[in-house]
């Protein structure tokens, strides 16, 4: 039998965390292609996704789940189309420690609620650090409405990652109640 | 938790609006190369402000809302000048001088003023300071800031119609050949004059607004003036192509995804 793939995309600004939070989860090497930052604004780190991370966890003998994380910058904007095609659901990732991408984030949650109406959550990362702004405030900078999910997260752990997961796919199966309603 | 960044990357409006929804009480710091300003709010509300770090006295707070004659101002600047200024409005409303209701007039007029100044503010680095009070000596006040947060959103919008207007700011401009209105008849301000000065088609807008000292919005509303008045043409350098439409994911059978979903939950549990 042939095994069955769906797939979760994990997107958001750049240096948000996304190859750190699939790394935590897959039962594989995250694959990625990083490439040297060479723009000004974008040197935080010294390396970022250009394609994409690729992670997998087998969930059984015919589903696998895979992981996709898109490339932050806004230049790769033409792969977030195809990576959200066909997806279960999608995780926005946001630096909760750095305000001036939340603009960005709320444009990148627009795009992608554009190309693909599937469920999603909110995530705020770096949570653990002394700088990061409060989920509340978070809540407001995004204009999240109260019925969207905002989750605190550390994506280096991996418990932390392990429950972002399950509230996306809660999320989910919410979405497919009601709709069954 | 830390609440601090840049004004170009979150406006002032978002600030006012996250500080009255989240009902904060504390200090805003705006400090940018033009103008800083203090702006203390009370459980949401604005209770203090100040442009710059000094607070201006009542009395010229008061002349400046034309509520008390210049003339007047200074002499009693003179006479209480040993008094703060929750001492000096008790003192003026006792003498006559004005009400309660024009004193409060007076500082929320000068309130939203500070805040006006901060909206054409496009950088700039701000901080919040949880819990920090205002000075004893202020006079107690709480102002709603819906209104003017109504007022900056609109102008923000206005902004927005001229981006939508003029997108990218990396195109140039040439006089139109055939301009739809007769030229004598058009007035152009001061900015209008910089810009027209440096029509070329060699020039991008945004170099133009750099020498012309304009910032975008600025330089977005003359160059909408002057496309109106039918003076100047968009010479656009490039033609993007127009973006694919969105696809949709392939429906399934509900059933099937469900019982999909709960495979993977169960699996997403063991790890």
């Amino acid at each position: 039998m042939q095994t069955q793939t769906v797939k979760i995309v994990v997107t958001g600004p750049f240096n948000a965390g996304k190859t750190e939070l699939i790394r935590s989860v897959s039962e594989i090497e995250v694959v990625n292609t990083e490439k040297k930052v060479t723009s000004e604004s974008e040197k935080v780190k010294n390396s970022t996704t250009v394609a994409m991370d690729f992670g997998r966890i087998t969930v059984d003998n015919d589903l696998v789940l895979f992981l996709f994380g898109t490339p932050g910058q806004k230049r790769f904007d033409f792969m977030w189309e195809i990576l959200s095609e066909g997806m279960l659901g999608f995780i926005v990732l946001v630096d909760s420690t750095r305000p001036e991408t939340f603009r960005e984030a709320r444009g990148i949650l627009e795009t992608f609620r554009a190309y693909a109406p599937t469920p999603y959550i909110v995530v705020a990362n770096k949570q653990d650090l002394t700088d990061a702004w409060s989920l509340e405030d978070i809540r407001v900078a995004l204009r999240l409405d109260s019925a969207i999910k905002l989750l605190p997260c550390t994506a280096k752990k991996k418990s932390s990652v392990k429950t972002v997961l399950l509230e996306l796919l809660y999320a989910i199966l919410e979405e497919l109640d009601s709709a069954k309603s | 938790m830390a609440l601090k960044g840049n004004l170009s990357d979150f406006s002032i409006i978002q600030l006012l609006n996250l500080i009255t929804l989240a009902k904060k009480t504390g200090a805003l710091y705006i400090e940018s190369s033009s103008k800083s300003a203090r702006l203390i709010f009370r459980e949401g509300k604005l209770v203090y402000a100040t442009a710059g770090m000094d607070a201006m006295p009542l009395i010229k707070i008061m002349a400046r809302s034309k509520l008390i004659p210049s003339s007047m101002a200074a002499s009693l600047s003179e006479r209480y000048r040993s008094l703060n200024d929750m001492e000096l409005g008790i003192t003026l409303i006792n003498s006559g001088y004005l009400t309660q209701d024009q004193i409060f007039t007076g500082i929320t007029d000068f309130f939203k003023d500070i805040i006006r100044g901060l909206f054409t503010l496009t950088d700039g680095l701000f901080h919040f300071e949880a819990e920090e009070p205002p000075p004893l000596t202020s006079i107690p006040l709480r102002m709603t800031l819906e209104d003017i947060i109504i007022e900056g959103s609109r102008q923000a919008h206005e902004h927005e119609d001229l981006k939508s207007e003029i997108p990218s700011l990396d195109v140039a401009l040439k006089f139109a050949e055939r301009p739809g209105v007769n030229i004598r008849d058009i007035n152009l301000n001061a900015e209008e004059w910089r810009v027209i000065s440096y029509v070329s088609p060699k020039n991008s807008i945004k170099q133009i607004a750099v020498v012309a000292k304009l910032n975008d919005f600025q330089i977005r509303r003359v160059v909408y003036n002057l496309l109106q008045a039918g003076l100047v043409e968009l010479i656009r350098l490039n033609n993007p192509a127009a973006p694919a439409p969105p696809r949709m994911i392939p429906a399934r059978n509900p059933v099937e995804q469900r019982n999909l979903v709960n495979r993977v939950i169960d699996r997403i549990k063991t790890i």
